[in-house]
């Protein structure tokens, strides 16, 4: 051991004149940064707002949603009295109810539960299948040539015109396996938006996957002994949460137009189940009378849609660590 | 490049037959039988003879093959007789009949088996044709406004980064991303023919332009349908916009084009803006056979009875043949705008070569 330790001349300017901030995880990193962006903020805010709604919506408001009161058919929301003391509204029902006298609050909360289900599952299936397909042709080689192609086939698939094919011909059969409509058709939307919609997540996955195959932390662990799957799980999966977390929110906002546009042109759920899609197409035809009925659900998926959105434009500059921190 | 063209297009043939087989295996796959609709009263035999003469009693590849080579070459020869018996632009050439045959009984000449819809008897494509005008007059005008708005939206927003207009602009391509057209459809329809009553909530195809007063109809018609389709386009484009001009204003070479004294306006609009064009013009292709699918949904709201309504309307009668080649319509679209965006890349971008 040599005992020559050499001095180092420290210059003014190179000197901290304070000691370094511990150090920081870097989730602390990214939820202050993702707390900069304020539309962000508030887009999550709302979602989460909007997913407990739902959830615990019918414990708090315990009207059955598609219970007939013909006698109180037609109510106008509640805000209407504002300016008509004389309308037909009250705090029995605050937004109204419709030509069957159905609750428009319960009906607005049930079709939330279905709309954000499938949007969730849609999301969740079409992130597992893009990040397998990504991973499977980023860290194989063999395999790399065959499933671009196969997503190249898809992106060029015309995707809504063959969603509505597959909804309007395997309605029957499907129903059937699963014993109800409801769930054939939930079975049947999600895995059609999630078949149609993982092909963007593989390829970044996969670009993502060709880099970091090539770093050296991937070199050592394999010198180690690691088993490919070791390697994927522990190694290479962490590293590309943040691109998945960003496609996360593009396809949950993707998955719940697509599902209340199929309910619009009237090839989604039953007819007697409500979703914000269906309820906005119902209420089309009377939109002259009642414009709210139009509007309501219209706002909640567009308003949905819109946080969805910022959240994910916020997660996209919090997890880039070239703009964190400016 | 031409190189790189012929080699793309050699390459979309597999990648449309493929398509087209997925769509037909889809539709192999789907329960409900053209002969639901008639009556009780008529034999099960003579059904079975109905079937066998729209080809359903033929094997599945057989089937396919047959759909394919009526496609691809009876549909276009029909295509070229039409353009030199009746066509005004080519109509001086010599009369053909490719898609002509003669009858083995009568010796008469007859027209060749083309794909006939289940719904109407008569052939697919020119049920199409018939309504592609519709289509087009809407799409492709909400495409030229979209794109007519969101250009400048975007190059100014770039220009003043984080001003109060890029924050509004942002924020509004950002509703525009969010709101469904099945939403923005009903929602102005509620305020300008119903609340205002200025619009027609109807667009009425059969009227037909001779003057001034039936214009104004028109473009009246045509506002709302066109405006719905372009705030789609003008949310995507004038992102696109803005990034590429943000991407390209930092660069070394404007701070050349200034020091050496252009005018501001010349350095932004003629240095910096043909750069970021570049990306912006193959978002632009690659966008338009979107719009094409989401006019399906537009065409329901304003009742315009193009060929998405078309698709709609066969979808719920089970007319496959009519859904099998309009998918297929919609897939050539896709394939050839990305060809399209290829080959303009390369066009646009000299430092872009793909040998």
């Amino acid at each position: 051991m040599t005992d020559q330790t050499p001095e180092i001349e420290v210059f003014g300017a190179l000197k901290d004149n304070e000691p370094s901030a511990p150090p920081r995880s870097q989730w602390r990193d990214v939820w202050d940064q993702f707390r900069k962006h304020k539309g962000a903020v508030w887009g999550g805010g709302f979602l989460l707002f909007i997913t407990l709604g739902v959830l615990l919506g019918p414990y708090l408001w315990q009207l059955e949603p598609t219970k007939l009161d013909i006698r109180n058919k037609n109510w106008r929301p509640i805000y209407t009295l504002i300016w008509d003391s004389g309308a037909k509204a009250g705090w029995a029902h605050p937004f109204g109810t419709d030509q069957l006298g159905r609750d428009i609050l319960a009906q607005m909360i049930y079709g939330g539960r279905v709309s954000m289900a499938v949007g969730w599952a849609a999301m969740i299936l079409s992130l597992l299948i893009g990040t397998a397909v990504g991973v499977a042709s980023g860290y194989f080689k063999r395999a790399d040539f065959v499933l671009m192609r196969l997503t190249d086939l898809f992106l060029s698939l015309p995707i809504l015109p063959l969603v509505l094919l597959a909804v309007t011909l395997f309605r029957q059969p499907l129903t059937k396996a699963f014993g109800s409509p409801e769930a054939g058709m939930f079975v049947l939307i999600v895995s059609v938006i999630a078949f149609t919609s993982w092909m963007q997540t593989a390829r970044i996955v996969r670009g993502d996957i060709l880099a970091l195959k090539e770093r050296e932390f991937i070199l050592a662990a394999r010198s180690i002994g690691s088993t490919p799957r070791k390697i994927i799980f522990s190694h290479l999966l962490p590293n590309v949460i943040s691109p998945i977390m960003v496609s996360a929110t593009l396809g949950l906002a993707t998955a719940i137009i697509t599902e209340s546009a199929l309910s619009f042109l009237g090839v989604g759920f039953p007819s007697d189940f409500p979703t914000w899609g269906k309820l906005l197409a119902d209420a089309v035809q009377r939109m002259q009378e009642y414009p709210e009925r139009v509007i309501l659900p219209g706002v909640l998926i567009s308003v949905t849609v819109l946080g969805v959105n910022y959240l994910g434009d916020g997660l996209r500059d919090a997890l880039d660590p070239r703009i964190r921190g400016r | 490049m031409l190189n790189f063209t012929i080699r793309r297009l050699f390459l979309s043939i597999p990648t449309l037959l493929f398509i087209s087989l997925v769509i037909f295996m889809l539709l192999q796959l789907a329960p409900g039988d053209p002969m639901a609709q008639v009556p009780l009263t008529v034999p099960p035999e003579v059904k079975q003879k109905m079937r066998e003469a729209l080809g359903l009693g033929a094997p599945v590849h057989v089937q396919y093959l047959k759909w394919l080579y009526q496609f691809f070459v009876i549909e276009p020869s029909v295509f070229i007789d039409y353009l030199t018996n009746r066509s005004g632009l080519l109509g001086w050439l010599p009369d053909t009949t490719l898609s002509m045959t003669t009858d083995p009984v009568t010796g008469a000449l007859v027209e060749k088996q083309r794909v006939i819809s289940w719904q109407t008897r008569s052939p697919v494509m020119d049920i199409v044709m018939q309504r592609m005008p519709q289509t087009l007059w809407v799409v492709g005008l909400s495409y030229v406004v979209g794109i007519l708005i969101a250009i400048p939206i975007g190059i100014y927003s770039a220009y003043r980064h984080y001003s109060v207009f890029d924050q509004a602009g942002t924020f509004i391509t950002m509703v525009g991303f969010s709101i469904p057209p099945f939403f923005t459809g009903p929602l102005l329809i509620v305020i300008f023919s119903v609340t205002l009553g200025w619009l027609p909530s109807i667009y009425d195809t059969t009227h037909v332009v001779t003057d001034w007063e039936s214009f104004k109809i028109q473009f009246m018609q045509m506002i709302m349908p066109v405006m719905v389709l372009a705030l789609q386009t003008t949310a995507q484009i004038s992102r696109y916009m803005r990034s590429a001009m943000l991407d390209n204003l930092n660069q070394d070479y404007v701070r050349t084009a200034r020091a050496k004294g252009l005018k501001e306006s010349v350095v932004v609009m003629v240095h910096v803006l043909r750069n970021s064009m570049i990306p912006v013009v193959t978002v632009i292709a690659l966008g338009l056979p979107a719009i094409f699918g989401g006019a399906i949904i537009t065409e329901n709201v304003f009742k315009v009875n193009g060929i998405g309504q078309l698709l709609l309307t066969a979808l719920f009668a089970n007319d496959l043949p009519m859904v099998m080649t309009l998918t297929f319509i919609f897939a050539i679209l896709i394939v050839l705008f990305n060809l399209i965006a290829d080959i303009l890349y390369g066009v646009l971008d000299p430092r872009i070569r793909y040998d």
